[in-house]
């Protein structure tokens, strides 16, 4: 088997071979440093790789665990022990994590090698992976557009088999519109399904970090690694962790799939109109049937998501006051000229525009016109949901309006790329569980570019999103695609 | 719903002990009120009988026993301090 198509193999299939002592852990990562060294100078997905604790951790590796040998990159906002976790921000430039996150010890003690960061917006604030202060992650379909945000390096890493599956992590939409952007599989599990400890806070009560891979299989194996509970995370649900490997293989007779009227709106690509109607087509003739169902609240998602957002994440970025750890000005003044320019150097223009709208919806005279208003809104939203699943199993969606777009095309427009997320965020606002699946592409400027079906489940329906999505996937190829670089 | 007018985009960056270039100001106080323009739509919703929802898990009241457990060294907590002395943060003069 050449390195090639070592690297191109599902973790389910590596881990086969690792188990059957068909390939030694090491050689596995020598062909993922091989495939890297030949895709990365074209899609720039990584920010910091060290293969030497890898190797050293390949060696004593024990291959009959569940993901034993087998190499995981991870978004660079999860704390990996003595690797750098930037954020992929100026202030985090120096910073080296000293511990793991609940994450990355479940992966370790389920066989995995954590090797690499990946490139994302700067703290996770963006949907194109062009607010990192690094550089540009690229869509591996067309390097000229941008493979989705946040989590974008771990997305286009995976769709190039410069990984064999990541962790990304997902507020509004982070991990399944990148998925969806490069064709792959993402998950957002259920807001306190996974632990986020050690996860570097963006918005604390949206934040759940999550699998992208090549298969739905794939993130299911991941999946029953890192979810359970966690005593260092007071938010983290005390519920069994099933094996979401259990599930696969069922048909969806008797599965009723809900169809939102408020998802096709306006301003949707037609292509991805037409791809998401013949999923649901392929879906009925697998037996699910189809409902037609309200989420009334829809509309108000972004506008719910962009002041609770931001007020968290103002909050949250306080932290970075240049004591303790991370960039600090040179030779401050006094205090107040400290913070400010440790601050006005370390975070990009759209961390600052964020900070700026959280501390003003937070501000007296404002927080309960708007803060206080959003989260009453957010509760109709998440009503909406709840009402919703007591008549469905799941809800069918596109993942997102449009296929990727160019590099550059909505950086000028902050409210155009939080639009990006138009279907993904009230999933994170109602707490519930999203998956991506690709489901076709759409022909544009003469270039495929991958288009993601979403499927979203109630509150700790992981295994049932996971059953519908691999029975679809499974009988379509679309997963199968790669794009040529 | 307060006016987009209302944003001082000067004013809340001191707040948030942010430094901001004229520029940014300006450009700021453009986008944020774009922003603030769309989502004037919260203001039609009828919350009156609705309750905030602060996250959507209810969890309350999550306590774990206090006992001491192996944490950071000296060492470790002050890895990655910008400044440091004597296994301490040097921080900037905050009294005269």
């Amino acid at each position: 088997m050449s390195s090639a198509e070592l690297a191109a193999l599902t973790i389910a299939d590596l881990q086969a071979l690792l188990r059957r002592r068909e390939i030694a852990p090491r050689e596995v990562l020598e062909a993922l440093r091989a495939r890297i060294e030949e895709v990365e100078p074209k899609i720039d997905a990584y920010l910091s790789i060290d293969f030497d604790s890898a190797r050293n951790e390949a060696e004593h590796v024990n291959v009959d665990l569940p993901l034993g040998g087998v190499p995981i990159a991870i978004k660079d906002i999860i704390n990996v022990a003595g690797q750098p976790c930037t954020c992929a921000s100026k202030i985090l430039r120096n910073y080296r994590a000293p511990y793991d996150a609940t994450v990355i010890r479940k992966l370790r003690a389920a066989g995995a090698i954590p090797f690499g960061k990946t490139n994302m917006d700067e703290f996770a604030m963006g949907s194109s992976t062009e607010n990192s202060s690094v550089k540009p992650t690229r869509n591996p379909w067309d390097v000229g557009r941008v493979p989705g945000g946040s989590s974008g390096g771990s997305a286009a890493a995976v769709a190039t088999d410069a990984a064999f599956g990541a962790l990304g992590t997902d507020t509004g939409g982070s991990i399944r519109q990148p998925a969806a952007l490069c064709g792959v599989v993402g998950l957002k599990p259920t807001y306190g399904r996974v632990s986020r400890f050690g996860l570097v806070a963006f918005a604390s009560s949206l934040d759940q970090a999550g699998p992208l891979t090549k298969t739905v299989r794939d993130a299911a194996l991941i999946m029953t690694a890192i979810a359970g509970h966690d005593p260092c995370d007071t938010t983290s649900l005390n519920e069994p962790v099933p094996d979401y490997t259990a599930g696969l293989g069922r048909d969806l007779r008797g599965l009723r799939l809900g169809l939102p009227k408020e998802y096709m709106i306006e301003g949707i690509e037609p292509q991805v109109k037409t791809a998401i109607n013949s999923a649901i087509k392929h879906l009925q003739a697998l037996g699910a049937e189809i409902v037609d169902v309200s989420l009334p609240h829809t509309d108000y998602g972004i506008a719910v998501y962009y002041f609770l957002a931001t007020a968290e994440a103002s909050a949250n970025l306080a932290r970075f006051d240049g004591v303790r750890y991370g960039h600090r000005a040179d030779k401050p003044r006094d205090l107040l000229d400290h913070y400010g320019r440790t601050r006005e150097e370390g975070f990009g223009p759209e961390v600052k525009r964020r900070i700026i709208l959280g501390t003003y919806v937070l501000s007296s005279g404002y927080y309960d016109a708007y803060y206080l208003r959003a989260q009453k809104v957010r509760e109709l939203i998440r009503k909406d949901f709840a009402d919703t699943f007591a008549k469905v199993d799941a809800i069918v969606s596109p993942t997102s309006p449009v296929p990727a777009f160019k590099l550059g095309e909505r950086t000028a427009d902050p409210l155009q790329m939080y639009l990006a997320d138009i279907f993904t965020n009230t999933g994170n606002l109602a707490g519930i569980c999203g998956i991506s699946v690709p489901c076709g592409f759409a022909k544009i400027d003469s270039v495929q570019l991958p288009i993601g079906l979403q499927l979203m489940g109630k509150a700790l329906d992981e295994a049932r999103l996971f059953q519908i999505a691999h029975a679809y996937e499974q009988s379509t190829d679309w997963h199968k695609a790669k794009p040529q670089l | 719903m307060a006016e987009k007018s209302e944003l001082d985009v000067g004013y809340v960056a001191k707040l948030a002990r942010l430094n901001l270039t004229e520029e940014e100001t300006q450009l700021f106080q453009k986008q944020l009120g774009d922003v603030l323009q769309y989502a004037a739509k919260l203001a039609a919703v009828d919350v009156s009988h609705v309750e905030a929802a602060a996250h959507a898990v209810p969890i309350f009241n999550v306590f774990r026993e206090d006992e001491p457990r192996d944490w950071f060294t000296a060492e470790e907590a002050l890895s990655n301090a910008p400044q440091k002395a004597n296994q301490l943060f040097i921080v900037t003069k905050v009294v005269e």
